[in-house]
């Protein structure tokens, strides 16, 4: 194992962007969402991520305002620390360790230095009832201050978002299941409000939000069934109350006043962003079809911004509840990957089906949502309990050029509904054009379908549980009107047996089809080449091995058995017995990578079919099944040379574990080429990027380096590649010229001293590795303390206090390159 | 914010023809001209010459009608009896015609009287036509004999008893002026050569003859009679071509398009066939009011005229250019919405400010009510009798996505006796169509579940129910029938396919089971 400790597994991004509400900030600029274990901080005008705060070791539970200064937020996490962040830098000041996993932080501007904080009753985290404390934060100098000073407020409430303060942080509200619980903090006193349970029809009365009126003794609450009471006069016991507005008919997922109190915002399933006008209470606006359900609404503190988080993984800023300005999209997981996991040929996105009826393109290289096709092309009706259709097949030909889709809809007491559809490249438009649709194509559900990768033929093969499999070809009608369209070819089947998968051998003259325990082979003109067994166990997965390897056919089986084929000899050629799960082949290269469950783990077997041993082995990858994999091939190839990364030469490899979190292996040539373009990833967020600014900034990025007599005079080797590097990076990725001078003035600093080391290439080299290994580390943990940096010259020891990590580790970065560009240059 | 989607209606296959360019062209005629004659349209022959007039012979008389007059513009009178085979010499200023009474007349297009009068027959002359060299005329007659005549001496020249029943149709040749070929009801045809005594080549064609026709070329001979069309290869001594068997009554007219390209044949079935000449495949059909005795195309096809058994006489004129240019120019003029939006064509100037304004997209009525969620409105729209008439996949998409609202039910609800049988008439009018059953299926169970309590109240709604039914039933039987066809087809096929893969023909039979558990509710 140690031998392997170079290629790790590590998380790509693409968390929930939805867990908690987000939190625009007072000059409406940025925007700051839960991720993961991270905060992440978007600029609200280019939908673009500017910093990613981390530091939390546990999921992220919740982010506020510090009231008492406009440019900091709180954030709070299960991991039992709240933080304090500075979001314009990006810079972590203070942790407040409570000891306790939070679940919701609160803050209000009347309470000064005390954050509320929803933590468990008990002090075990399996706990289900929780507490609302008041936490007093000491004032501290350190960096990491203990907050023990707690004093319980409210007990037993909901663990996320039901709670609200009122007028002048004079009450706080909460709400669980039937009960509306009010405290006062001038009388330390609460009153609780219960409503029926309602057994009538329809009727479920159980609160889901609240929200307080910021100016007046109102609190609005939101139910199961849709209405939205508003409570007034609640400071006495028995002389409440209550009015009602009702509009939704699913539940109300969110409630929010605007900052004058003018208008009461909610949202719910029905993803409708309902704006009720406070005084005249049957006047409301609607903003419809925003996306998913709406599970969060947040208000900028100026009331000119509103944002909603969607259960689709979405983030919309809306201005003034008229028009949406921006939309952050996170990768769309929803209970399953209906669709394999697939790249597109063409972008080298990662598909998988998104939002309800859509396919998501997914560009892994830039961790970013590129696009979502339509393929249903239906108005989608959000309400529980609807059939929908949903996308369960998708599949790109070799060139990118078809895209052959599957949707259905099982409605109950009814047939199921298929349709497949052919979707077109379209080099004008870029993207996909519906060319055909077939509706009903089979009997039954399709388990998979591929096209063919011989260049000479469009063809598609479909397989279904009717127990047929049916070829479609690309028929070109020229001498009509209608241009090419798809029909059906060829019908086939193997004795009732219901087939299970499918594969076309890379060059496209076989398809072999699995028959439940029989494995067929066709030739392009259906005809039935051979039938290949190996009882007991249904084939699950087949594979031809590609380029030297194309000979050997491998199938798992559902019985434990991993089978090799020679097809020239048509016999068994090894199987072994493992249970294989999931059977991927690299299109680029001749390796297979096998994931095996084994006692509640997943382990990773790469190996090509030819040889006996595997290239790598990885055991107890995750826990649970790996449900989804797929190899996507790099843009660049690496390098490496040790023996067992070089199956990620080419292509790397993803997959889902069993709580739908998307991995990857990643080695340590790649991190080293990461490092390097992360450093570029800065983007000035305070000039929105335009066009104009793309064109101007670079022109005066030039002007700058032009004008700079330092940088003019100074005939140093490694400072005029600094020059070429300022030079040549594209602007709109550069950081600021202020961040960039202080910087680019230390590394000539640097390079003074760096004279005693030019002569011992070699020990710098071997520095320089060291060097990556801790910023790895860093990666993973930014609270490491600075040993490392010792080792480094004075002339960064003396800026040392005033810098932040984050300038320390880029600081770094840059010198390291200082340094190899030197050495290669001495080299020459 | 995404903008509402509209509701999809799926574009069906067309069923029937395909849209080929052959049936553009055959296609590409206005409205028939009908004329009413005094009897059957025995024979139509267009002249050669400039204005195409053209000779029709019905009853007693010859009418000649100018391309696009609907009045004669001359008429021969002067028969005694039927008169047969009108027919134009090739520069146009002559015509012959048969006659019941045995007499051959032969007249100048432009006189009344006729010029000669050709005795020598005994019985009604069926057959004549002018040779080539223009000086002589062929006839043919019931009385088993043709014969050649001189037209400047009006005697016979010679006469030719082979043929052993009526002679009905006759050709000459256009290359060689001494060939002609003739065809009987003693099921042959015989090829005369004019300098030797006898005929030089005999065709079985084993029904009785009615019509002959020479390929431009002469190397081929067509011929019709009892239902088919033969093709023979003169050139290799008669040897039988193609049989073509596409008429279900008694062939009587054949013509060739202008290019050669295309056969047409006529029939006692009402129908024109057009046959492609290079495969003898029909590609295109005409259907006629009457059974046809008599068919001719003018020149460059620009007409088709049809003699028919009742007299009518049916002429089809091919549209011009201009006038196809003025469809397609009235199609454009049709009102888009696009153009009620004012302003459309305004050009900005220099220093305007641009304002965009997003397209605002039309939606249908109903598409608009579902956005609404008015969902038994959106159903009332769809069922509006035009749209539920013309296209009933509008409405069946319509059902469809309330179906997929989970809200089809409500709609259905609470409909009058009027508005039931509305829905009902539509059922039983749709329910059958493959394309629709499995929606409109549910949408009859639904609508059983619904309205079960007043069944019995209205007669109108219980007589509709009452067909239904009938309508499932027999569409039940049908499809066991299918099954049971199909049933026999796989044995077929397993008992000839020597391995062990199968092909299955595709037929659809999904709707089965549907109509089963309909037919079970009853």
């Amino acid at each position: 194992m140690v031998a392997h400790a170079e290629i790790r597994v590590v998380h790509l991004s693409g968390s929930k962007i939805n867990f908690r509400e987000p939190v625009i900030t007072n000059d409406s600029r940025f925007l700051l969402c839960a991720s993961g274990e991270s905060v992440k901080v978007y600029s609200s005008s280019s939908e673009e991520c500017v910093h990613d705060l981390q530091g939390h070791t546990d999921l992220v539970s919740g982010i506020v305002r510090n009231p008492s200064n406009h440019l900091q937020v709180y954030s709070c996490s299960a991991d039992g620390t709240v933080r304090l962040w500075d979001f314009t830098d990006g810079i972590l000041i203070k942790t407040f360790i409570i000891g306790y996993p939070i679940y919701s932080i609160y803050v209000s501007e009347n309470h000064g230095g005390v954050v509320f904080v929803v933590v468990p009753m008990a002090n075990d985290k399996s706990s289900e009832l929780f507490q609302l404390v008041a936490v007093h934060l000491p004032l501290s100098g350190d960096q990491e201050v203990e907050a023990r000073e707690l004093s319980a407020v409210l007990c037993d409430v909901s663990p996320s978002g039901a709670a609200s303060f009122g007028r002048k942080g004079e009450y706080i509200a909460a709400v669980k299941g039937l009960q509306l619980e009010v405290f006062f903090f001038k009388k330390q006193k609460s009153h609780r409000f219960f409503l029926k349970s309602g057994n009538k029809k329809g009727a479920k009365n159980a609160f889901t939000c609240v929200s307080c009126h910021p100016k007046e003794d109102c609190i609005a609450t939101g139910h199961e069934d849709g209405k939205i009471r508003l409570w007034r006069n609640f400071n006495q016991k028995k002389e409440y109350t209550y009015s009602t507005l009702h509009w939704h008919h699913g539940a109300v997922n969110t409630l929010q006043f605007t900052p004058e109190g003018t208008n009461l915002l909610s949202g719910g399933i029905e993803s409708v962003l309902v704006q009720w006008h406070y005084t005249q209470e049957n006047q409301k606006d609607f903003l419809p079809r925003l996306g998913g359900a709406i599970t969060h609404i947040a208000v900028s503190p100026d009331g000119s911004l509103f944002c909603t988080s969607h259960s689709d993984n979405k983030i919309t800023i809306i201005q003034s509840c008229v028009k949406v300005s921006a939309i952050i999209q996170g990768l769309v997981k929803g209970e399953g990957v209906r669709t394999d996991l697939t790249i597109d040929p063409r972008s080298k996105a990662l598909v998988l089906n998104g939002k309800p009826g859509h396919l998501q393109f997914y560009s892994l290289h830039r961790d970013k949502l590129l696009y979502n096709l339509d393929i249903v092309q239906q108005e989608y009706i959000h309400e529980e309990g609807l059939d929908q259709f949903e996308v369960v097949k998708a599949a790109f030909d070799t060139r990118g050029d078809w895209l052959a889709t599957v949707e259905e809809r099982t409605q109950k007491g009814s047939e199921l509904e298929i349709n497949l559809k052919l979707w077109v490249y379209d080099e004008q438009t870029q993207s996909f054009m519906l060319n055909t649709t077939v509706i009903a194509p089979h009997e039954d559900q399709i388990t998979a379908m591929c096209f063919s990768p011989s260049p000479e033929t469009t063809m598609l093969v479909t397989i279904s549980f009717d127990g047929h499999f049916k070829a479609w070809l690309l028929a070109d009608h020229s001498d009509t009107k209608e241009g090419a369209s798809w029909s059906c070819d060829f019908v086939g089947g193997y004795h009732h047996l219901k087939p299970g998968c499918c594969c076309f051998s890379a060059d496209g003259s076989l398809l072999a089809v699995g028959f439940q325990e029989v494995v067929t082979v066709w030739s392009p003109s259906w005809e039935l080449l051979t039938t290949l067994s190996q009882p007991p166990g249904a084939i699950r997965d087949l594979c031809f091995g590609r380029l030297s390897c194309s000979k050997y056919l491998l199938g798992t089986s559902t019985k434990n058995q991993l089978c090799c084929w020679n097809l020239l000899t048509c016999s068994l050629e090894w199987s072994t017995p493992v249970d294989v799960s999931l059977l991927q082949a690299d299109p680029l290269s001749e390796n297979m990578a096998a994931f095996c469950s084994q006692s509640g783990c997943s382990d990773l077997f790469v190996f090509k079919p030819g040889e006996p041993r595997p290239l790598y082995s990885q055991k107890a990858l995750c826990t649970g099944k790996v449900q989804r994999a797929v190899f996507a091939p790099r843009d660049q190839m690496l390098e490496s040379c040790e023996e067992h990364a070089q199956w990620l030469n080419r292509s790397q490899l993803y997959f889902f574990t069993q709580h739908m979190d998307l991995m990857t292996f990643s080695t340590k040539t790649e991190e080293d080429r990461l490092l390097a373009s992360s450093k570029r990833l800065m983007v000035d967020d305070s000039v929105a990027v335009t066009p104009f600014y793309l064109l101007l900034g670079k022109h005066r990025q030039h002007q700058e380096a032009l004008t700079n007599p330092m940088a003019e005079r100074i005939q140093l080797p490694q400072g005029s590649i600094a020059i070429k590097e300022l030079l040549y990076t594209p602007a709109h990725v550069l950081p600021s010229a202020s961040f960039l001078c202080s910087m680019f003035v230390r590394s000539l600093l640097i390079s003074s001293s760096s004279a005693s080391e030019e002569k011992e290439p070699v020990e710098e080299e071997m520095e320089s590795e060291e060097e990556d290994s801790e910023g790895e580390a860093e990666l993973r943990d930014a609270r490491q303390d600075l040993g490392g940096s010792a080792a480094w010259g004075p002339g960064e020891e003396l800026g040392a206090p005033a810098l932040t990590k984050a300038q320390e580790r880029e600081l770094r970065r840059v010198k390291h390159f200082d340094h190899s560009w030197l050495s290669s240059v001495l080299e020459c | 914010m995404a903008s509402f989607k509209s509701t999809k209606i799926p574009i069906y296959p067309k069923l029937g023809e395909k849209v080929t360019p052959d049936t553009l062209y055959w296609k590409n005629y206005k409205a028939p001209v009908q004329i009413k004659e005094f009897g059957a349209v025995t024979s139509i022959d267009f002249s050669s010459l400039a204005p195409h007039n053209y000779a029709v012979t019905a009853s007693t008389r010859i009418h000649i009608y100018g391309p696009f007059s609907t009045e004669p513009v001359k008429t021969f009178t002067r028969f005694k009896d039927t008169a047969y085979s009108g027919k134009f010499r090739s520069d146009g200023q002559l015509l012959v015609a048969g006659c019941e009474d045995s007499m051959v007349r032969l007249f100048d297009v432009s006189g009344k009287v006729a010029l000669r009068v050709f005795k020598g027959h005994t019985k009604g002359v069926h057959v004549t036509d002018f040779t080539s060299d223009c000086y002589h005329i062929l006839t043919g007659s019931d009385d088993y004999t043709c014969r050649l005549w001189d037209i400047p001496n009006s005697t016979e020249l010679t006469s030719y008893k082979e043929h052993t029943d009526y002679i009905r149709c006759g050709i000459t040749s256009k290359l060689n002026r001494d060939i002609f070929i003739t065809g009987s009801y003693d099921h042959t045809l015989r090829m005369f050569d004019a300098r030797v005594e006898k005929s030089v080549m005999t065709m079985d064609h084993s029904q009785p003859v009615e019509s002959v026709l020479l390929y431009p070329s002469e190397g081929l001979l067509v011929s019709a009679g009892g239902r088919y069309v033969k093709v023979w290869d003169l050139l290799k001594g008669g040897q039988p071509l193609v049989s073509l068997k596409n008429h279900h009554k008694t062939v009587t007219c054949l013509s060739l398009s202008s290019n050669g390209q295309r056969l047409l044949s006529a029939s006692l079935d009402r129908h024109v066939k057009i046959y492609n000449t290079t495969n003898y495949k029909v590609v295109h059909n005409f259907d006629y009011a009457a059974s046809i005795l008599s068919l001719a195309l003018a020149p460059d096809d620009e007409s088709i005229v049809v003699g028919m058994t009742n007299g009518v006489l049916s002429i089809k004129h091919r549209k011009s250019p201009e006038e196809k240019r003025e469809m397609a120019g009235k199609q454009r003029m049709q009102p888009v919405y696009r153009i009620f939006v004012k302003g459309r064509n305004y050009v900005p100037k220099k220093d305007d400010f641009l304002v965009s304004k997003p397209v605002k997209s039309h939606l249908a009525k109903y598409d608009k009510q579902l956005k609404k969620f008015n969902i038994s409105k959106a159903l009332d729209t769809a069922l509006e009798s035009w749209r539920r008439n013309r296209k009933p996949e509008i409405t069946v998409a319509v059902m469809k996505e309330l179906d997929r609202r989970g809200t089809l039910k409500n709609a259905l609800a609470g409909r009058d006796e009027q508005n039931l049988s509305q829905l009902l008439n539509f059922l039983i009018g749709n329910v059958v169509d493959p394309r629709f059953t499995p929606v409109l299926v549910t949408a009859t169970e639904m609508i059983l579940d619904i309205y079960q309590a007043v069944v019995g109240q209205s007669s109108v709604v219980d007589r509709q129910l009452v067909r239904l039914q009938e309508l499932v039933e027999r569409e039940v039987d049908y499809q066991q029938d299918l099954l049971e066809v199909l049933g026999m087809l796989d044995t077929l096929f397993a008992a000839s396919l020597p391995r062990k893969e199968y092909t299955v023909p595709i037929v659809i039979l999904s709707i089965l089971p549907k109509c089963a558990l309909v037919h079970q509710r009853w």
